[in-house]
């Protein structure tokens, strides 16, 4: 099974018990906004980029994710932010492979531009344990499908020991780190935004390094500049050092195979001249 | 003598923390107020610049009362006012949650609807031995003043029991298990901004009330510290914060903010037991969310109103609330675009809220408010088609309003159906 397929469904799920029982903010006319311009677009690019064949499936992740992720009054906004994280997947390229998360640049570009007309809601979540263990489960199914839950652990590692190591330096009672870390968005991020294996570096050595630069600089923003969303602003900002990661430790490109699952990359693929034609 | 230490922060804040102390305070209230022990905080937002007003229920001895509050900087004597209550109030009549009522039409006029409004105030039912021990427990006190009937302190400290041990001398009650609250406090250079009641200054005011206090810092944190508050507490706490924001909607970061059902039509009767629904609506509210979200009642653009519970508020009563960016006439209401007032409703304790509520200003403008609906049905003689069915389908109307009640409020169905049943309509609409 290819692993977008199972991504795909896990974020139709989430998008389902979002808009069902979190009551998430989702006007049915911004998800259907945001789906048919990320599909739209991809389809225009991948006719001007002259790809083989039209796929869906990457845009549909990101559209997906922009839905979960992305709030904001105005639908024409909703269908910049998807526009943005598609074409900014044939534009933003380094070496072949292009630089930023989709669904990350979208939002972070927007959130930059639109004086808060664009935003993104940590909250709406919640924390009720069982939702976070849920995700946690079918996250992990994903990225280990996606074989690079490497990059996962090592942010989860990094973040969880800081948020715990503040507490416990402050005297917190537990039930504080716990509280922040029994959050949806954070096991969204670190099972479906970061792991993304297009964008992160292609040695492991590469990924671990950029997985603790991400967690630090996120944990540095929303507990010592105080603003929201560090996980976003950090994931974003590291990713224009990933070209300098994969200089520093090289290693095999990504490619998404639907079988078999444990074929080993092919360095050569990484070649500008042999990109793949799924983006 | 020995002080009940109202420790909190901002907003439940002023509570006395000595259990049996509040217990006293409230059981009297209980009939006359919609919510027990609710505090009431007013956040005006604009960049880093907050200004905090905090009001509460407190009915205690003035002597008795304390309050202590973590800030986020030195407090200067400028930046502490004393707040004017009735503003509070005014802001927490305009944004309640209301009544709304609707007379149908004959049909065979093409049913159109006459709204009138019944606002209901939810909350109508609603409701010295300083410096030398000081230097040598690690407690430095930054500035010293008073305003209006308080005496105020604001102090920072090295560590939490030099903090305790001074607060415990200087005649302030500190509850059991306050100590890692202040000591994480401390570690974030955190200040403690602590006020008591100046008796005679209090008698001179001529007020049988205290008044609300309000400060102004600058901090990029935009947060409520609540943690000092659940701390020894009796039950949980219900805590009203007002955001006054140029933006938008406020919401937490760390918390679920939910909007509580709106326009739900309901039987005739509730008019007459609006109180008595609306705390049932919330307590059932609270229980199906497991009380760990916070309820928005009210998110509304202040430059208009549809329908108004209360009077708008002026421009001067709202840059008496830190709006300053405000510049239009002191007696007029801001114009549209200018200020958003969200209304964020909560019941917290412990367990549910460990740790301080995160704001964040959204850019969502959309309008909200919580509305209840009364539907007066149409009666008199079909002369046409629609009306006949019309009046067909009245009876599902009323199942459906009963169901509406009983899923919103926990009532039971067959009493609510005899209610309805024997609740006798006597509004007529309004004239035009």
């Amino acid at each position: 099974m290819d692993p977008r397929v199972y991504q795909i469904s896990v974020l139709s799920g989430l998008l389902i018990y979002g808009m069902g029982w979190l009551e998430f903010d989702i006007p049915p006319g911004q998800a259907v906004s945001i789906l048919g311009t990320a599909l739209s677009v991809q389809w225009i690019c991948s006719r001007l980029w002259k790809l083989e064949r039209f796929d869906a499936r990457s845009a549909l992740i990101s559209g997906l994710s922009l839905c979960l992720l992305l709030r904001t009054n105005h639908l024409l906004l909703a269908a910049a932010g998807a526009a943005i994280s598609i074409v900014g997947k044939f534009l933003i390229r380094w070496r072949g492979k292009h630089l930023f998360n989709p669904t990350n640049l979208g939002l972070v570009a927007l959130m930059l531009v639109t004086d808060g007309a664009v935003w993104v809601s940590p909250g709406q979540w919640g924390n009720a344990a069982f939702f976070g263990f849920l995700m946690a489960c079918l996250g992990g199914l994903v990225v280990m499908r996606a074989a690079r839950s490497d990059v996962t652990l090592a942010f989860l590692t990094c973040y969880l020991a800081l948020v715990f190591g503040r507490s416990l330096y402050l005297g917190e009672p537990l039930s504080i780190p716990l509280h922040r870390l029994q959050s949806g968005a954070l096991l969204l991020f670190a099972f479906f935004m970061i792991s993304d294996p297009r964008t992160t570096p292609d040695s492991r050595a590469g990924r671990i390094a950029f997985a603790a630069l991400v967690a630090g600089s996120a944990w540095y923003v929303q507990f010592r500049l105080f603003h929201t969303n560090g996980l976003l602003w950090s994931l974003g900002a590291w990713s224009l050092f990933v070209p300098v990661i994969d200089r520093l430790f090289p290693g095999p490109r990504y490619q998404w195979v639907a079988r078999p699952l444990a074929l080993p990359d092919q360095p050569g693929s990484s070649t500008p001249n042999e990109q793949p034609a799924l983006l | 003598m020995i002080k009940h230490l109202g420790l909190a922060f901002a907003t439940a804040v002023f509570a006395p923390l000595a259990a049996h102390a509040f217990c006293g305070f409230y059981v009297a209230k209980a009939d006359s107020k919609l919510f027990n022990r609710a505090s009431q905080v007013v956040l005006a937002r604009d960049g880093n610049r907050t200004v905090l007003t905090m009001a509460n229920d407190y009915h205690g001895e003035p002597k008795d009362f304390a309050v202590v509050i973590p800030v986020p900087t030195v407090i200067r004597k400028e930046a502490v006012k004393v707040a004017d209550k009735a503003a509070i109030d005014h802001l927490d009549a305009y944004s309640a949650p209301r009544l709304v009522e609707y007379f149908d039409d004959d049909p065979c006029d093409r049913m159109e609807e006459k709204m009138v409004v019944a606002a209901v105030d939810a909350s109508e039912a609603k409701r010295e031995k300083h410096a030398d021990g000081a230097k040598a427990l690690g407690v430095k006190i930054e500035e010293k003043f008073s305003v209006g009937e308080y005496d105020i302190l604001v102090l920072s400290a090295k560590e939490s029991d030099g903090l305790e041990t001074w607060l415990t001398e200087n005649g302030y009650k500190i509850p059991r298990g306050a100590g890692p609250v202040l000591s994480s406090y401390i570690k974030q250079n955190v200040k403690f901004f602590v006020a008591k009641v100046n008796l005679e200054r209090h008698a001179s005011t001529g007020f049988t009330y205290l008044r609300p206090l309000s400060v102004e810092f600058k901090t990029p944190k935009f947060m409520l510290p609540i943690r000092l508050g659940t701390v020894n507490s009796v039950g949980p706490q219900e805590l009203f914060i007002y955001t006054l924001t140029r933006k938008g909607r406020v919401e937490t970061t760390n918390y679920r903010s939910v909007k509580l059902a709106t326009a739900v039509e309901v039987p005739l009767f509730v008019r007459d037991d609006f109180s008595h629904f609306y705390r049932d609506l919330f307590a059932r509210a609270e229980q199906r969310e497991d009380m760990r979200v916070l309820f928005t009642e009210y998110a509304w653009d202040m430059g208009w109103c549809d329908p108004c519970a209360a009077d708008p508020l002026t421009n001067n009563e709202l840059r008496a609330f830190g709006a300053d960016w405000l510049h239009g006439k002191p007696t007029e209401r801001p114009e549209e675009g200018q200020v958003f007032l969200t209304r964020l409703h909560l019941r917290y304790d412990a367990e549910h809220f460990p740790e301080d509520l995160v704001f964040q200003e959204t850019g969502d403008r959309e309008n909200f408010q919580v509305t209840c609906v009364l539907r007066h049905p149409w009666k008199g003689k079909a002369k046409c088609p629609a009306a006949r069915e019309y009046l067909a389908a009245q009876p599902k109307a009323r199942e459906k309003e009963a169901e509406n009640l009983a899923h919103l409020t926990g009532w039971n169905i067959d009493s609510i159906r005899e209610r309805a049943e024997a609740y006798v309509d006597k509004a007529r609409p309004p004239k035009e």
